[in-house]
């Protein structure tokens, strides 16, 4: 079992025809997705890859049936295909563009929630994230998939090769996983820890849930007092950035220490008052997990 | 991106922002004649990118002309130490000079992100001059906030709201009104992370005027502002800082003595704290990205070793996109144009990992492998210490 993706899921690709859009469509296809279809305004009705391509969303959903995106498409534009794909009643959303400004991303945040309201619920995934997979299923992103396995853990993180790093170790350890999602590490994004929570809470294939945080913002503090009120599967978690100095935008635009919040200190003390089993080394998160599983 | 005082209140005044008179200078007799045309009084402001700068003695009041010019000789080149600049300090380069005005109140309003809505919100409190921050921690209920949608604007209720718990009334009352309108268009049409006025002055004849002013940028957005773009101070930054962002790589310069090379930023972050960990100090953030080509590995090992603190580097590679093998040749490229005098531990993971090992091994170079990630800490800390 798993959550929002699996053998079902029918995907198109918005900016297919672009070098990241193509050498990624390609990988997730080689793992076992489906990709349906590509979209670039004005190359509508070409065949890129054997995909067929459009030139709006909304066509390509009509014509191939898509209930799944994942865009490319650079950071200027990326708002815009988001809401062009919520529109076209995508299902899933997941924008893998690093650097899209965060005004556009309010606004796309202020318009999916308009929408949300009227219609089914959209589920945006990111941005700046590596994507969602269900092992052996369906791959929907960069991240590498020879690394998973399926199996009954949730992975939610706010990293990219971090997540890979935790992945890794849980196959490692023949830990598979149930769904991984990388929520990205923008200060505004789609979906939160909590979406996820609650999503695995409700999967009987997920048995217990990795946690990835990092430094900024009070995500991991929402996280950790659902989790106190409403979760009742295992939970570890670790934060990255417990050394990461204050005011200072560690890679990621939402990774800051600002006004004395959002520190390691404070989302580690949270988590655990939620009774998470929180690892202070990014290298004991699959071991830990062992431990937890009683395994 | 951050920008001057000085840059901020011309950003703010192109959209009704009210702002203090003055002009900026980098010259103590042009000083004067500004202090002049100002009416005589006025205040020298050395403009460096850090808070606190009147504790430091970076705000002075000039009676006359001639005290305007000896203050601004005084304050330029002056190494300004405050409690944001660290021991170091930083070299005053400009100052304004501004119009002295009389003080009735001092209030704090200030604009950012409320991550969790996903909206900015406005936020004020009584206690100017203080750091909002303190003012949270000591009485949070004395902070005023007001979610705002860049998409609605400002509600008059909503300025309203804020301008009676602020206690404005008569002519301030009707001047605040405007003010903050004003400040919200201004954030969400540059594109600023933050605009912040403290204090926000209110004289005695009831004018409200942003008599400091505070703005970040959203870097991704600059592509929108070549104006604001072009503020950009590059002596505020760290050299190291600066070189780093040409080849689009995201380097932090820390204090310790490990110097890390890291795909991804959360990785990054957490090969730090696992050096931490080992029981040594980072001595930066340096995340190489998922697409980097070779020649930006090269340029970060480079970038590294440039800090003389280093006494041991670690590369930590998980290549999900990005190849080990392209990595690798990067780093053997540098240290053959660069030398190397001090070890260097890698661990990577991932795509064509073997082809990387091999072409490490087969460079004849002092390369320490390592077998995973707390390993690779481990033996980098070890390494500092030889």
């Amino acid at each position: 079992m798993s959550i929002w993706v699996g053998r079902e899921t029918r995907l198109l690709v918005q900016g297919l025809t672009g070098r990241e859009g193509t050498f990624h469509a390609l990988a997730c296809r080689d793992y076992g997705t489906q990709v349906v279809a590509g979209v670039t305004p004005g190359k509508g009705g070409t065949l890129h890859e054997g995909i067929p391509v459009f030139h709006t969303v909304s066509q390509a959903v009509k014509e191939t049936g898509a209930n799944a995106s994942m865009i490319f498409v650079p950071p200027a534009l990326a708002g815009d295909a988001i809401g062009e794909a919520a529109e076209a009643g995508v299902g899933v959303i997941a924008c893998i563009t690093e650097g899209i400004p965060t005004n556009d991303m309010v606004r796309v945040r202020a318009y999916l929630a308009q929408r949300d309201a009227a219609e089914t619920p959209v589920r945006l995934i990111g941005p700046n994230c590596p994507g969602i997979i269900t092992p052996g299923q369906c791959k929907i992103g960069i991240m590498p998939g020879r690394i998973h396995r399926p199996g009954s853990i949730g992975v939610i993180s706010r990293s990219g090769t971090l997540t890979y790093e935790a992945v890794d170790q849980l196959t490692r350890l023949e830990l598979g996983q149930s769904t991984v999602i990388g929520i990205g590490g923008d200060p505004v994004n789609g979906t939160s820890f909590i979406d996820c929570l609650r999503a695995f809470q409700e999967d009987p294939g997920t048995e217990a849930v990795v946690l990835i945080g990092e430094i900024g913002g009070m995500a991991e503090e929402e996280a950790a007092c659902f989790v106190a009120g409403h979760f009742r599967k295992p939970v570890v978690a670790f934060i990255a950035g417990q050394t990461a100095p204050p005011g200072r935008r560690m890679g990621h635009a939402g990774a800051i220490i600002a006004g004395g919040r959002g520190t390691a200190a404070d989302k580690v003390k949270a988590l655990e008052a939620a009774g998470i089993a929180v690892v202070r080394s990014p290298a004991d998160i699959g071991s830990r997990m062992r431990e937890v599983l009683g395994r | 991106m951050k920008v001057h005082e000085y840059q901020a209140k011309a950003i703010l005044s192109r959209y009704g922002v009210a702002v203090p008179r003055g002009e900026v200078t980098d010259n103590p007799g042009e000083a004067r004649e500004i202090a002049k045309r100002l009416g005589g009084r006025a205040v020298i402001k050395a403009q460096i990118h850090a808070g606190g700068r009147g504790k430091g003695g970076g705000v002075r009041l000039a009676k006359d002309p001639e005290e305007a010019l000896a203050l601004t000789r005084a304050m330029l080149g002056m190494n300004l130490v405050t409690p944001q600049t660290g021991p170091s300090g930083r070299v005053v380069q400009k100052v304004l000079v501004e119009e002295a005005l009389d003080i009735d109140r001092e209030l704090y309003l200030g604009i950012t992100l409320d991550r969790t809505r996903g909206l900015p919100a406005m936020m004020a409190s009584r206690s100017g001059g203080m750091e909002i921050e303190e003012v949270a921690a000591k009485d949070p209920s004395a902070i005023i906030r007001e979610v705002l949608d860049p998409a609605l604007g400002m509600f008059p209720f909503q300025a309203r709201k804020i301008a009676f718990a602020l206690g404005l009334a008569g002519e301030s009352y009707r001047k605040g009104l405007s003010f903050m309108p004003a400040l919200f268009r201004a954030y969400v049409e540059t594109d600023a992370t933050l605009a912040e006025i403290n204090p926000l002055l209110v004289t005695r004849s009831g004018d409200v005027l942003a008599l400091d002013a505070k703005m970040n940028f959203d870097d991704n957005a600059l592509f929108r502002h070549p104006d604001i773009k072009d503020m950009r101070d590059l002596a505020e930054e760290d050299p190291l800082e600066v070189e780093a962002s040409k080849y689009g790589l995201n380097y932090i310069k820390l204090d310790g003595n490990v110097g890390c090379m890291v795909n991804g930023a959360g990785l990054a972050m957490a090969t730090m704290d696992l050096v931490k960990l080992a029981g040594g100090e980072p001595a930066n953030f340096l995340d190489v990205g998922g697409g980097a080509n070779e020649e930006q590995v090269q340029n970060a090992f480079r970038i590294i070793l440039s800090d003389r603190n280093v006494r041991a580097v670690l590369i930590n590679i998980f290549g999900g996109i990005m190849r080990c093998d392209i990595i690798a040749k990067g780093v053997v490229a540098a240290v053959r144009e660069m030398g190397l005098s001090i070890p260097v531990v890698v661990r990577l993971e991932g795509t064509n990992v073997d082809e990387g090992k091999r072409i490490l091994r087969e460079s004849n170079l002092k390369i320490t492998p390592a077998d995973g990630l707390a390993d690779a800490a481990r033996k980098s800390v070890e390494a500092t210490r030889t």
